[in-house]
């Protein structure tokens, strides 16, 4: 590095040892990091500083840190600069006052001599040519004084010849002469210490030695420190040019970036950030660090830690700034990675913290609900008992008040008891436990059915429609018991709310909804193998509407429209929530239009299979049937049904009829003289009519189907002899006379039928005998298939059914026949291996389906428990030994 | 001869409270007095000996199934069992049909030693109250011939 500075000698001497002193591994290095512009011109930065001065001394350990202020650092040197000089002035000073001894010396030798001359002056004729001056004889004067006290009174002449004689004046001459000698030696002996004292200050005068020792000691301490330091320091002018750059790490050569700036440097991210900060700080002249990281083509992604402080000169004028950049690429990465670690643990947290939340409130409501279930079933037991006494004391002779009494009582508990199953259907659902069954059923006959049951116990004049489209499958595959339970209910809630007018149910085939869209993809799998259908089901009134602000919270649980429409029309507000959890659950939807004052719209999509043709094994029998039943039609085809209002209908049950399968006396198949009165069939329609089997009290009135109807019913009649004599009863020789009288008897006495399912010889002696006492008589089945053959061939008001038996229990037995009430076909059972025979007595499946009351008879032991009884869908339970009582009660809360 | 009708009557009385007592019969045999009537005089008598008939038979078909040593059917020894149980309940035997419920539990345990055990005391009980009843019905008969009423026991 040259340096062409003249100015001044320790400016120069700096820079040349800053050169000179790299160590000589650096050497090739030193180039390029140590660069210095070549200052333009005469400027002198350095001498612009403004020194603040602080140490006469270099201290060494602060060197570190005056390397980080320009200011500092370069007043070291300026430090050294002065205590230099002042260490000459020193010299200087000491030497002048040495001088000026000497020279008083020497002042008082000559005078001292002038004074010895002049006394002798006018005694020897010594030419003496010294001046008479006044300045000089004043000099005299004081040399002579001093002569005597001071210098030489300790050599005073010492002349032993006689005054005044040649002797004496030679004598006197002689000893002056010594003394004058003497003096000139000590003056010539001065000189020469004068001499040696100006050679040793000549040596002082060059500090400069010390200086560079300092220098070099403070640079080699800077070296060592910064030589493996990611750090990158520099000064740049106010155009934020650099002038000064050190880097460890060079990449560009001094002249790539001397006198340029960063944007003309480098290119990238980070670059613009970084000369905006540095501009800002020259601007606001306060010194201040930020992290910039810096996306180059040089040097890739790197993050520094850049400190700029501006610089200013002794007019407190800015000059530029110094910069200092630490790489700090891995610590801010390490710490994105921690402050990322620590929001994911937060957030991991937080979500953990949500989730036990939502578990434990999840936990809680599960067990408050199964509490809530538990209570209920605990709850239902005993009002079933409540109810169930209280119906059969409604049929006792009663007063008119204790009537009206009775019948408050029996509705409340049909409301408690309605309120408890929903509550208990409400769980099942949202308890994940509700199971959904896939069973063939005829959707045409669920409407029918449905619409049927409802006409039955209508009080208002209102009309019932069911319309079916033609293209809706004859036959489709899916829970028939919930579709009903949901049509029934909807179907009782528009009755309900519907004073005049219609309520009907309106079934269509539709394309897959959009909503279902999005799951189908792993549909799209099942629907290779089988076709499904969207059906699309309108349940529709003209009743009093609900005011659109009341949707919304229509299918919430216990919420009616109004609390005052739950005073008016009751209700649990539970119905139509569990419709909409039962069409969920089933993959559909259910929603509601509707208009005040002018009627409501419940419509519910659901997704069905079509049972197709390939599993003809179950519709064998059907199609067979059908073909039988032809020219008559068949409501497997019917598309149309009505039920209008007859005036004067009479009306005995009170309650609302409600789809529960577990009310006794609400699903026994009620005094079926009200089904005939309330539903007249289409005049175009034979087939509903011919449906109409039944009359009051289950027996049979062959009188008023002996006209154009087939009388189906003397057909049931006898295949129920016939199926005795197709070995239903092991004990028919034992039994047969007895049970013959009793048949005798009930023909005219309207006997209701009761089959008894028992494969204990004894039990059934017993219940024989029981029966006989209580003027009844039954048709024996000796295990679960029989009971089946023998209520496919007769229609019974009443089955006590034992539940464990051998070949099929009471339990599947029950299942399967209401199975069979559901879909009216007996595929279950097939499916479930039992053999039904297809008589010649087909029209036995056109009996119109209606819920058989069963009875189990259970031990009571942790098999046969009376809820697994419920369960399976029997109505009640007797507890074995059967007591004559108990039968007793149990025949007169069902057979009326 | 009114004192042998009444010393019969008291005899017949101890003795079907002492079958009552001792555990022979319960509630359900009362049930069965009950249902006998004019119209079935015999009724009690020939449930009883259907049910006799019933025991025999099962007990010969559990000692069968037991016998198959190495090769018990549990399963088919239970159903008989059951059958006796829901026949001992019928008529009121209240021991054997206590006897029932132990040996259902062997059976549903497999457990042998325990399935020949009860089988052995339901045959001996069985047996007893066979006797006893025969006693009993001896007695009413000697009751009847004495020209004398059954008298109704309440217990």
């Amino acid at each position: 590095m040259v340096c062409e500075m003249e100015t001044d000698q320790t400016e120069e001497m700096d820079i040349e040892v800053l050169s000179s002193m790299w160590p000589e591994d650096v050497g090739t290095q030193a180039d390029n990091q140590f660069n210095v512009e070549k200052p333009a011109g005469d400027s002198d930065t350095l001498k612009e500083v403004d020194i603040a001065e602080k140490r006469t001394m270099a201290d060494l350990k602060r060197l570190p840190e005056l390397m980080n202020n320009t200011d500092q650092g370069s007043s070291q040197l300026t430090n050294l600069v002065k205590q230099w000089e002042y260490m000459q002035d020193h010299a200087v000073k000491l030497l002048r006052e040495e001088l000026k001894i000497l020279t008083r010396q020497r002042e008082e030798a000559e005078a001292k001599e002038l004074k010895i001359i002049e006394e002798h002056n006018f005694e020897t004729q010594e030419p003496e040519n010294v001046p008479v001056l006044d300045d000089t004889s004043h000099l005299f004067r004081k040399f002579k004084h001093k002569k005597r006290d001071a210098l030489v009174g300790s050599k005073r002449v010492e002349i032993d010849e006689e005054f005044d004689t040649v002797a004496y004046w030679k004598q006197k001459a002689l000893s002056l002469e010594k003394m004058l000698e003497a003096s000139t030696e000590r003056e010539r002996r001065l000189i020469e210490k004068l001499n040696e004292s100006l050679k040793t200050m000549e040596s002082h005068s060059a500090p400069v030695e010390e200086l560079t020792q300092n220098l070099k000691r403070a640079e080699g301490f800077l070296h060592f420190i910064l030589q493996n330091a990611p750090i990158v320091m520099g000064h740049q002018d106010k155009d934020l040019r650099y002038l000064f750059i050190y880097n460890k790490f060079p990449t560009l050569r001094e002249q790539d970036i001397l006198g340029k700036t960063d944007v003309e440097i480098f290119h990238g991210g980070g670059v613009k950030e970084s000369e905006d900060f540095k501009r800002e700080v020259l601007e606001k002249g306060k010194a201040s660090k930020r992290e910039i990281t810096f996306e180059t083509d040089l040097f890739g992604s790197k993050t520094f830690l850049i400190y700029v402080e501006p610089v200013y000169n002794k007019a407190r004028e800015k000059i530029g700034i110094n910069y200092m950049g630490m790489e700090v690429t891995d610590q801010v990465r390490k710490r994105e990675k921690m402050a990322k670690l620590r929001e994911d643990n937060a957030v991991r947290k937080a979500m953990e913290s949500e989730l036990n939340k939502t578990i434990h409130i999840t936990e809680e409501t599960m067990r408050a609900k199964q509490m809530l279930a538990t209570m209920s079933h605990e709850i239902r037991s005993p009002l079933s008992g409540v109810v169930g006494m209280a119906e059969i004391l409604s049929t006792t002779k009663l007063d008119k008040e204790q009537r009206q009494l009775l019948n408050v009582m029996i509705s409340s508990g049909d409301l408690v008891l309605q309120l408890i199953n929903d509550i208990l259907d409400l769980s099942k659902v949202e308890s994940g436990v509700m199971r959904l069954e896939a069973t063939k059923f005829r959707p045409r006959e669920v409407v029918k059915h449905v619409l049927q049951t409802a006409a039955a116990s209508l009080k208002k004049d209102l009309t019932l429609e069911g319309n079916i489209t033609d293209e809706v499958p004859i036959e489709v595959v899916g829970d028939v018991l919930r579709i009903r339970q949901i049509l029934t209910n909807l179907i009782s809630n528009a009755i309900k709310f519907t004073h005049q007018g219609k309520v009907g149910i309106k079934l269509k085939v539709i394309s897959e909804p959009s909503f279902a869209s999005a799951g189908a993809e792993e549909q799209n799998s099942l629907t290779e193998t089988e076709t499904s259908v969207w059906i699309r089901c309108d349940v529709y009134d003209t009743g009093i509407g609900i005011p659109e602000n009341a949707l919304p919270c229509l299918f919430k649980k216990y919420m009616q429209a109004s609390a005052d429409h739950a005073r008016k029309y009751g209700g649990t507000g539970l119905g139509l929530a569990i419709c909409k959890q039962l069409v969920e659950l089933m993959g559909g939807q259910l929603t509601v239009t509707s208009q005040v004052n002018a009627g409501s719209t419940f419509t519910f999509i659901l997704p069905y299979k079509v049972a197709t043709s390939d599993d003809h094994s179950d519709d064998q029998d059907f199609s067979d049937m059908v073909d039988h039943h032809q020219p008559e039609p068949d409501d497997t085809t019917e598309g149309y049904f009505q039920f209008k209002p007859l005036l004067g209908s009479i009306y005995s049950n009170g309650g609302p009829v409600i789809g529960n399968n577990f009310l006794p006396h609400k699903v026994m198949l009620t005094s079926p003289l009200k089904l005939i009165n309330s539903f007249v069939t289409d005049s175009s329609n034979n087939t509903a009519q011919s449906e109409m089997v039944q009359v009051e009290n289950g027996g049979y009135m062959d009188e008023t189907c002996s006209g154009p109807c087939p009388s189906k019913e003397t057909e049931s009649c006898s295949s129920s002899q016939a199926s005795s004599e197709g070995g239903v009863l092991e004990m028919e020789s034992e039994l047969t006379v007895s049970s013959r009288v009793e048949e005798d008897k009930t023909e005219t006495s309207k006997q209701p039928k009761i089959l008894l399912v028992e494969d204990n010889k004894i039990n059934i002696v017993v219940a024989k005998s029981m029966m006989k006492q209580l003027g009844y008589t039954f048709d024996i089945a000796n295990n679960g298939v029989e009971a089946i053959t023998a209520i496919k061939d007769t229609s019974y008001d009443l089955v006590l059914m034992d539940v464990c038996m051998p070949v099929l229990d009471g339990l599947k037995a029950t299942r399967l026949i209401r199975s069979y009430e559901e879909s009216g076909n007996w595929d279950a059972a097939r499916e479930a291996g039992v053999d039904i025979k297809t008589s010649e007595s087909e029209q036995v499946c056109v009996h119109s389906i209606n819920r058989l009351p069963i009875i189990a008879m259970t031990a009571n032991t942790l098999a046969e428990s009376s809820e697994e009884c419920y369960a399976n869908g029997m109505d009640s339970f007797i507890s074995k030994p059967v007591t004559l009582q108990k039968l007793k009660e149990c025949l007169r809360q069902y057979l009326h | 001869m009114d004192t042998l009708v009444a010393q019969l009557q008291r005899q017949f009385r101890d003795y079907t409270i002492s079958l009552y007592h001792q555990g022979f019969l319960d509630d359900q045999f009362t049930e069965l007095k009950k249902l006998q009537d004019e119209c079935s005089p015999d009724f009690v008598a020939e449930v009883v000996s259907l049910f006799f008939e019933d025991c025999e038979k099962l007990i010969g078909n559990m000692a069968r199934a037991l016998d198959q040593t190495g090769n018990v059917d549990f399963n088919l020894v239970g159903s008989s069992v059951h059958q006796l149980k829901g026949s001992s309940s019928s008529v009121g035997a209240k021991r054997v049909k206590g006897l029932c419920v132990t040996f259902k539990e062997c059976c549903d345990s497999q457990n042998f030693e325990g399935c020949v055990r009860c089988l052995q005391q339901v045959d001996i009980e069985y047996k007893s109250l066979k006797a006893k009843l025969q006693d009993l019905f001896s007695l009413e008969q000697q009751i009847v011939q004495a020209g004398g009423r059954i008298p109704q026991v309440d217990i």
